[in-house]
């Protein structure tokens, strides 16, 4: 670990964190719950979102301590399959798809792009709250027992053949679905409408684009996996037949309309990452994004891309050859932009001035990880090596590697990243490195050993294997154990950094963009004066000189 | 300070984090228009399911449209089109500042709502009256013995349905009621806040220069007959000729 | 800018509304007319095509597409754009289906 850092604070002895700031602006637990302030609720997402993603967490720690052994003897298969099917469910809708929009977006966009807040703050609150009301709809199932059709809700299973809480569960997703709906349509008119003068689109920063990206899925996909759930809670309660054979429905149209939402899903959970990553990269490289225009319409491409793919996930399900052909090309066509943005990251860092904060360590293993996971994903969107791999363990260390290994990775760099300027103080950069290299090497003993097993043949979602799967699952546990630390971690020394870290000041990282030319924490209409952009993003040679301008004693705007 | 001096001409419907009248006004056009795009998805949803099994079942789905009243149905489409007529009329009155025509028209898109609901009703209580709402006692009868029938068969003369053709009319049913159910569900909503609109309307709210709640509530509208459109020729006209 | 509460968009008259009404009524009587004459295959495509005039006129007029920005009508388009592409790709599946394995 390279003991140069970028990190500038101000003299801790006479430093302080402002009195007037968003946080202490009102007092009271209405004041947060009733707020409109696009920092607190990102705030209130932050701790929420943690909240679900122990609980799913935990449910994976299970699941992993079940496949120790190659016989279903910590649970019955029932319970396992309840037990795989609530991690999905809450790992997916109330961790992933929220996390970096509804904390980081939402703390962040609005400072961004020079505004005051985001355009509808009453419907930003209202997110919350659906968010919480599906959040907590989801964790009263689990008390009731669960639900156990995968977090894929596969008919006719779902909805002729258990007898387990598929409503309310479905319910619950519905809810969670509407927040999401609501937040991306705010970042849409947000950042076609709020905009500083000045900030034109390509000056934007490409953690902008790249929620922008992700907004445009998020309403227009999420509605048709409700109306989905509305279909099977129909077919549940009154048997009105659509994916019934016996009464002429097709079971496969639930999976089409299901996957039509839940594949862009998977982009709306990583674009708000890649998002994270370029502004990460740029700022531990002290160098623009390289090729910005491609970053920028790689995000939309993936966006428009990814609405064309479902059917991948059907390909042994019974859609036509015809159909299997044509989604496996487009497949192919969609992992072109992704690759474009690491192409492009790369290129960032070549003779960049490169430090090794946290922030950055775990953007390295972000595009390790990615890319791993992404051209795995290449053999399964190959219709052919499809066939085998597809409901075995080669999927599930697919879509870990990249949301976990990619857009959890991404998450931790960006809440350390953006650390300072939320709360006004630095974690602490030691145990913070140590963390993410633990969780680096926890990962990769976790997941890795299942692409094997998934090539060898182990089927997914069962709590019972051949015994001779044992030893590399005995290995994934280890290294489960090993990430379950690594995530620890972070929240424990990110608490104590609420008290105890130093005070950050304004930009501790010397990045550009307008968040870091304020306070920290900042005050709650985010900027003194209307800030007006007239540099172009990442430019470093600016902000060399507004530093110049600070130094000669000239007082900086905002 | 660049907004202390407009602070003065900031009227009071203008949010804080929004510089002038006309960036928030846009700001919720915009935003209206995109969660009418959310509406288009989820109906999406329907209609593929509906094209799916009237290309699979269109023979019961022909017999079973014929249980439809086009009467009714096409009085429907009249008084959504009237309704629409009136809402955007009512938008015209907000905007020219005439607060009784506003009063007048938003009443009258009110009470064309609810009449469109009445027939809803109406239509609804002879399905029930049928059997032929899915899942309650569903009947096949009048699509394995058309004359069994006779209103309908003395208009259409359907010939009778093999068993295994006649249940998928149930699937007919499934989606008429799912459809036209979720519509009218959009329009009870809609007859609501048009019901708080009506109120906020006599005491001068819309007519004072803050049009944008109208508009946009025009355009959730619009909408709602849009769909309706639709469903009425995809449900009620598939094939009507002998 | 400031004092001026008005948009600075047109304000559509009545005159065009009504034009649109009646010929919204016209497409009505059309469609009913059309279902009940025997035209093959072309009852569902004269169908939706009727639908559809009515809708893009609601949309136009009613609506004020036609007096929008162009950031409006991209909105709608995409919207239009992204229901077609579910209901075609996902019907594509089922009629290919018919085709058999090859």
């Amino acid at each position: 670990m390279s003991s140069d850092t970028i990190v500038r604070l101000p003299d801790q002895a006479t430093a302080s964190i402002p009195k007037m700031n968003y946080l202490t602006k009102e007092n009271g637990i209405l004041s947060w719950l009733l707020t409109g302030d696009h920092k607190r609720i990102a705030i209130l997402y932050l701790i929420s979102l943690s909240f679900f993603f122990f609980i799913g967490g935990a449910l994976a720690g299970l699941i992993r301590l079940e496949l120790l052994t190659p016989q279903s003897d910590l649970m019955a298969t029932d319970t396992y399959n309840k037990v795989f099917t609530m991690h999905g469910v809450i790992m997916i809708f109330f961790f992933l798809v929220p996390s970096v929009p509804a904390t980081l977006g939402n703390f962040l966009i609005p400072m961004m792009i020079g505004a005051k807040d985001l355009a509808l703050p009453k419907i930003n609150l209202l997110s919350w709250y659906l968010y919480m009301a599906g959040g907590l709809l989801a964790l009263y199932t689990m008390a009731v027992g669960g639900v156990d059709t995968g977090w894929t809700f596969t008919t006719p299973l779902s909805t002729h053949y258990v007898n387990t809480n598929v409503l309310t569960t479905g319910l619950a997703v519905f809810i969670a679905g509407f927040s999401s709906i609501f937040t991306g349509l705010n970042f849409i008119v947000t950042i076609h409408k709020m905009r500083a003068p000045g900030m034109t689109w390509f000056r934007l920063p490409l953690f902008v684009w790249a929620h922008y990206a992700a907004s445009i899925l998020m309403v227009l996909a999420t509605p048709v996996v409700a109306i989905s759930i509305v279909l099977i809670a129909l077919e549940r309660t009154i048997g009105i037949g659509v994916f019934d054979p016996t009464k002429g429905g097709d079971p496969l149209l639930f999976q089409h309309l299901f996957w039509f939402y839940s594949h862009p899903a998977v982009y709306i959970m990583i674009l708000p990452g890649m998002g994270v990553i370029s502004e990460v990269i740029s700022t531990f490289s002290r160098k623009r994004v390289f090729g910005y225009t491609a970053v920028a319409f790689s995000s939309v491409a993936i966006a428009v891309f990814g609405f064309f793919v479902w059917a991948h996930h059907m390909f042994i399900m019974g859609i036509s050859n015809y159909a299997v052909l044509v989604f496996s090309l487009l497949t192919m066509l969609v992992a072109v932009p992704s690759a474009i943005k690491i192409f492009n990251w790369t290129f960032t860092l070549y003779k960049g001035s490169i430090t090794f904060e946290t922030p950055m360590l775990y953007t390295f293993g972000f595009m390790g990880l990615f890319t791993i996971g992404g051209l795995t994903g290449v053999f399964l969107g190959t219709s052919g090596t499809d066939i085998h791999l597809t409901e075995t363990y080669f999927i599930v260390a697919h879509f870990h590697f990249v949301m976990v290994g990619g857009m959890l990775m991404a998450f931790l760099a960006g809440i350390h990243f953006w650390w300072p300027k939320i709360t006004g103080r630095m974690y602490p950069e030691k145990i913070s490195q140590l963390a993410a290299v633990v969780t680096f090497i926890g990962f990769n003993f976790t997941f890795f050993p299942q692409f094997i097993l998934g090539t060898l043949g182990m089927p997914r979602r069962y709590a019972s294997y051949p015994p001779e799967f044992q030893i590399l699952n005995v290995f994934s546990t280890a290294g489960a154990t090993i990430l379950g630390v690594g995530y620890l971690l972070p929240v424990l020394y990110l608490v104590w950094s609420l008290k105890y870290g130093a005070v950050a000041g304004d930009n501790p990282w010397q990045a550009t963009g307008l968040e870091w030319q304020t306070q920290s924490p900042p005050l709650t209409e985010n900027f003194t004066e209307m800030p007006i952009m007239d540099h172009e993003a990442y430019d470093y040679e600016w902000l060399e000189n507004q530093e110049r301008k600070k130094e000669s004693g000239v007082t900086s705007v905002g | 300070m660049s907004d202390n001096t407009a602070h003065d001409a900031r009227p009071p419907y203008l949010r804080h984090h929004f510089n002038s009248v006309e960036q928030q006004a846009d700001t919720s056009t915009f935003a209206m228009w995109l969660f009418l795009l959310t509406e288009v998805m989820f109906f999406g949803g329907l209609f593929t399911a509906y094209l799916i099994y009237r290309n699979w079942y269109y023979p019961a789905f022909v017999a079973a449209s014929h249980q439809l009243n086009v009467v009714w149905g096409a009085t429907n489409t009249l008084v959504l089109i009237f309704s629409s007529f009136t809402m955007a009329m009512g938008v015209w009155c907000a905007e020219t500042r005439r607060r009784k025509g506003l009063v007048l028209c938003l009443s009258l898109t009110f009470i064309l709502g609810l009449g469109f609901l009445g027939i809803k009703t109406i239509e609804y209580r002879e399905k029930i009256e049928k059997h032929h709402v899915p899942g309650f006692h569903y009947s096949m009868q009048s699509f394995l013995d058309p004359q069994s029938d006779p209103e309908v068969y003395a208009e259409y003369q359907d010939k009778p349905l093999q068993p295994d053709m006649a249940v998928h009319t149930e699937v007919y049913f499934s989606l008429y009621f799912l459809m036209t159910g979720m519509h009218a569900l959009h329009m009870i909503i809609g007859i609501g806040i048009l019901g708080f609109m009506i109120l906020r309307a006599r005491a001068g709210a819309y007519t004072s220069g803050h049009v944008t709640f109208v508009e946009n509530f025009g355009l959730y509208w619009h909408f709602v007959d849009i769909i309706w459109i639709y469903l009425f020729a995809l449900l009620y006209l598939i094939s009507r000729h002998a | 800018m400031s004092g001026q509460n008005e948009h600075a968009h047109t304000i559509v008259g009545p005159r065009v509304y009504v034009v649109i009404l009646f010929a919204l009524l016209v497409g009505t009587a059309l469609t009913v007319w059309a279902s009940f004459v025997d035209l093959g295959f072309w009852n569902p495509i004269i169908a939706l095509a009727i639908a559809t005039t009515k809708a893009t006129l609601v949309v136009l007029y009613f609506m004020h597409i036609r007096y929008s920005s162009r950031l409006t009508m991209l909105t709608v388009a995409a919207g239009v754009f992204m229901f077609l592409a579910l209901v075609g790709m996902t019907l594509a599946d089922y009629f290919s289906r018919a085709w058999g394995s090859w």
